[in-house]
């Protein structure tokens, strides 16, 4: 959700250390989910979607299995719509049925939570998942919504005015 | 001082302009008359006019007075207060009014209001046909037996050719002016805005040059035709400057008037489609407005009228279409005069001084030089002053003027009539 | 973007973005419930001085798609008082709340004027014979998905052919396209022209038909009769008209457009459902989803976030 490095930012997660959690978190979602039958993955744009081709990648070097994955894009589910210019990313593409799924819902980062309450919304749109999970692969805290990541990379407290960025090849904050 | 000698005011400092020149020197009036003109002048009164010009007061042979009938927009004496802000001591009051001015009731009742005002002498004019309805002629005779020297039917134009004949001819022998406004109605129905790129732009129904230029030439034709002087109402296209320019060369007694608008604005106002820079004839082409200026600095135009045309404020808040055309003139037509025109002062003020006081035939009263024994008609205007309309303080009734946001450049400072200072320091006194 | 009142105040980016933006609301309108809530808690205030139902129901369509809130005012023409001022009409609906006003009126200049009299957004639903922004972005978006053009109309003709001196859709769609990079042609008898018409024109149909790639046909009114515009309509088709013989000498791919309702018979005689280029129905269909677009772009959002 952050955008674009900062001058001054620091890294504290290089390539490695984020393939490292990537290969964790795939191994957590496949022994919770026991079969990984019904179970999808939805990368939230823009920044959790790389992140859910790569976990549907490792999942699928771990167990074999193909799970689907898809995108979506809450823009027009924010609660600050009215306040700051919002623009949608992509249009949303989920090439499988929500009705009864286990959906994994991804994202890069988790911070007040009003993301992903949106991602709620935009989901329930397109049917009524049996469950929800919810991956990131960073979470800095200062929560504003009763949100609780299932799979979490790395926990990085930081203060509210930091900007956070996530990519394959690294986590910076500054 | 005798208690029997009459007050006197004595207008210091000033640069004294008329037709015969200019010269700084004092103007002393007393009784209503100008008693002498020269150095060092005292008086019970001093109006210093230091770097403005004294000059005979302005005379408009074109403004709407709107009464009887459109008294919402404008009162003979808002009207006649708004003229004397603007350096005007005379006015020649429209006819088309409601009833129309044609006949002696309707002109006697607008000089008596003109009088009762008492801010400038409003000179009634009447319609050249019954109604302005262009069918059967107002009487001119009994008219002009009334005061009335300029006959017009302004806002419409006498469309039947052989109407305008007859009534040039009916004319001849009258001491009268007949004064048309050409506009070929059927080429204009339903026009909003000068046909040319900004109106194909905008989307909206054009008012054809040639719609003025055909009426124009036709009746400078019945003017050869017949020998009857014609006055032309508000030219507003290059080519009517020429028409105008040739007829004169070849001697024909015509004379024609020039809006401000139409030496300061073009059509482009019209892109927000705001109804206030909506006027007939319309706003034209930068061409037009080069060739209307360079027309009035030649003398092919002999006078500069406002065509001071007041809508309240609710009938120009509709669509661009249905609104009225007109705009506000008499308080700013010095200010634009001198912002727009490349030409000696002396000649801008003989086009809204003496020369229209000579057409509307009051040239013994307004206009005239300023020397003793002539009616102290005059104005005090700074030329050099630069300001800008605030429509809040207009003292006219309505508030459409389209040069909100514009530099002019001429303020009027005082103005007397019959050496009544019915305008001092700017303000209106009556 | 504040308001929407021509397409001469977009610029490339604000085009591209209200592309975009139409891609999205037409995914929306593809589901079981094609519904957002981006737009709840505004309200869309549709003051229709003009009687038009079609494009009345695509704004109202589009608002509540948005979950925004309605209000329709079809003012007649007599209904509105001769004396009343169209600012005291626009003040008073102001004050009841309205966020965005959707305006179409007779007169040119209309939606401009209403500007000056509220704070809320102003989209013009068309005004008089000048201007007509969202059915020029409806045109733009159907032949940019028919055609596949993402990035622009280069090397594009279009030709507009009827009476393009009276039409707000000429206007808008011929500046809108070359805006885009596209060669504009009008076809029409010169009493059907402005007086300057701004791009390149001729009244010989049958001499570019083949040199076509969106004819996009004008409706043409029976009231322009009366004006000497046309000697009679049976002569406006055999000169101007979408016959089946010119319709055999379009090139393959051509597109044939219409902003509706058709004249059958007039502007056009041969039927749309044989013509494998009409794409009149999607011009519908697409027209609800870029006037989603347009409304959360002035209401919802109004800078690229990138």
């Amino acid at each position: 959700m952050d955008k674009g490095a900062p001058e001054g930012a620091k890294q504290v997660l290089g390539a490695h250390d984020v393939r490292r959690a990537t290969t964790r978190i795939a191994h957590e979602i496949v022994e919770r989910n026991r079969g990984l039958d019904g179970v999808a993955l939805v990368g939230v744009q823009r920044g959790g979607v790389w992140l859910a081709r790569r976990l549907a990648e490792a999942i699928a070097e771990i167990d074999g299995s193909h799970v689907p994955w898809g995108s979506i894009d809450v823009a027009f589910y924010r609660d600050d719509i009215a306040i700051r210019p919002v623009t949608p990313a992509a249009v949303s593409e989920l090439p499988f049925d929500i009705d009864g799924a286990t959906v994994v819902v991804v994202d890069d980062v988790l911070f007040t939570g009003r993301t992903i309450r949106a991602a709620l919304d935009a989901i329930a749109e397109y049917g009524r998942p049996g469950a929800v999970q919810l991956c990131v692969l960073v979470d800095r805290g200062h929560r504003q919504l009763p949100i609780r990541p299932d799979f979490v990379g790395k926990n990085l407290p930081t203060s509210a005015d930091e900007t956070v960025v996530v990519t394959e090849h690294g986590v910076t904050i500054g | 001082m005798s208690a029997t000698s009459p007050l006197s005011t004595v207008i210091a400092n000033g640069r004294v302009l008329d037709a015969t020149g200019e010269r700084v020197a004092d103007v002393r009036i007393e009784a209503g008359r100008i008693v002498e003109v020269g150095a060092g002048l005292d008086g019970d009164t001093v109006v210093d006019a230091s770097g403005c010009i004294v000059a005979p007061g302005f005379v408009d042979l074109h403004a709407h007075l709107r009464e009887p009938g459109g008294e919402q927009a404008e009162t003979i004496e808002s009207g006649s207060r708004a003229a004397a802000k603007g350096g005007y001591t005379a006015v020649v009051a429209m006819p088309n009014t409601d009833p129309t001015a044609d006949h002696r009731a309707v002109v006697d009742l607008v000089r008596l209001r003109g009088e009762a005002a008492a801010c400038c002498d409003v000179l009634p004019a009447a319609s050249i046909t019954i109604g302005r309805a262009g069918v059967e002629l107002s009487p001119f005779g009994e008219l002009a037996a009334a005061g009335v020297r300029l006959f017009t039917d302004d806002g419409t134009g006498v469309q039947d050719p052989l109407l305008m004949r007859r009534a040039l001819e009916y004319a001849s022998g009258l001491d009268i002016v007949l004064a048309q406004h050409c506009e070929v109605a059927r080429l204009t129905e339903g026009a909003v805005m000068h046909e040319g790129t900004c109106c194909s732009r905008l989307g909206v129904p054009g008012w054809p040059a040639i719609a003025e230029e055909l009426m124009l030439f036709r009746d400078i034709e019945l003017v050869r035709l017949t020998g009857t002087p014609m006055h032309f109402l508000h030219l507003s296209t290059a080519r009517s400057v020429e028409l105008v320019r040739a007829a004169k060369a070849d001697g024909l007694p015509v004379t024609a008037e020039v809006a401000p608008h139409h030496l300061c604005l073009t059509d482009e106002a019209l892109a927000g489609f705001d109804p206030v820079y909506k006027v007939n004839p319309p706003l034209r082409t930068k061409g037009d407005v080069a060739a209307l200026r360079a027309g009035v600095a030649d003398g092919t135009i002999d006078a500069i009228a406002t065509d001071h045309a007041p809508h309240p404020p609710a009938s120009k808040e509709r669509p661009l279409d249905r609104a009225p055309p007109g705009m506000l003139g008499l308080e700013t037509a010095l200010g634009v005069a001198l912002s727009v025109l490349d030409m000696p002062v002396a000649d801008v003020v003989a086009a809204l001084s003496w020369k229209p006081a000579a057409i509307a035939g009051v040239g013994d009263r307004h206009g005239g030089p300023i020397e003793p024994g002539r009616a102290a008609n005059l104005v005090v205007f700074d030329p050099d002053e630069r300001w800008q309309v605030v429509p809040g303080r207009l003292a006219s009734r309505s508030r459409n003027t389209p040069y909100v946001g514009i530099d002019l450049r001429g303020r009027v400072r005082h103005t007397f009539l019959r050496g009544d200072h019915v305008v001092a320091d700017g303000e209106a006194r009556r | 973007m504040k308001h929407l009142l021509s397409v001469d105040d977009l610029t490339l980016d604000d085009v591209g973005r209200l592309m975009e933006l139409s891609d999205h609301m037409a995914e929306v309108n593809q589901r079981a419930n094609p519904k957002v809530p981006a737009l709840r808690g505004t309200t869309v205030c549709n003051l229709f001085f003009e009687s038009s139902t079609r494009t009345r129901l695509s704004f109202e369509t589009a608002t509540r798609r948005l979950s925004g809130d309605v209000m329709t005012f079809a003012v007649s023409e007599s209904s509105v008082n001769k004396g009343e001022s169209l600012r005291d009409t626009i003040e008073t609906v102001a004050a009841m709340g309205v966020d965005a006003f959707v305006v179409r009126h007779g007169s040119s200049g209309v939606p401009q004027q209403v500007c000056r009299w509220t704070s809320a957004s102003v989209v013009n639903a068309g005004d008089g014979w000048h201007s007509h922004p969202t059915q020029a972005l409806l045109d733009a978006y159907t032949v940019r998905t028919e055609l596949g053009r993402n990035t622009g109309f280069d090397g594009l003709h279009l030709v507009v052919v009827g009476d393009i001196k009276h039409s707000r859709v000429a206007r808008s769609v011929s500046r809108l396209f070359a805006k885009l990079g596209a060669r504009v042609t009008f076809v029409a008898p010169t009493t059907l022209l402005p007086v300057d018409p701004e791009f390149d024109h001729t009244a010989d149909l049958d001499g570019l038909i083949g040199d076509v790639d969106v004819l996009y046909l004008l409706r043409m009114q029976h009231e322009r009769m009366s004006e000497a515009l046309v000697p009679n309509l049976g002569e406006y088709t055999t000169r101007f008209g979408l016959t089946p013989e010119r319709a055999r000498r379009l090139r393959e791919g051509a597109l044939v457009m219409h902003p509706g309702p058709m004249n059958h018979g007039v502007e056009i005689t041969v039927d749309p459902a044989e013509l494998p280029g009409a794409v009149i129905g999607h011009q519908v269909s697409n027209g609800v989803a870029v006037r989603m677009a347009v409304l959360f772009d002035l209401l919802g959002s109004g800078a690229v976030a990138r």
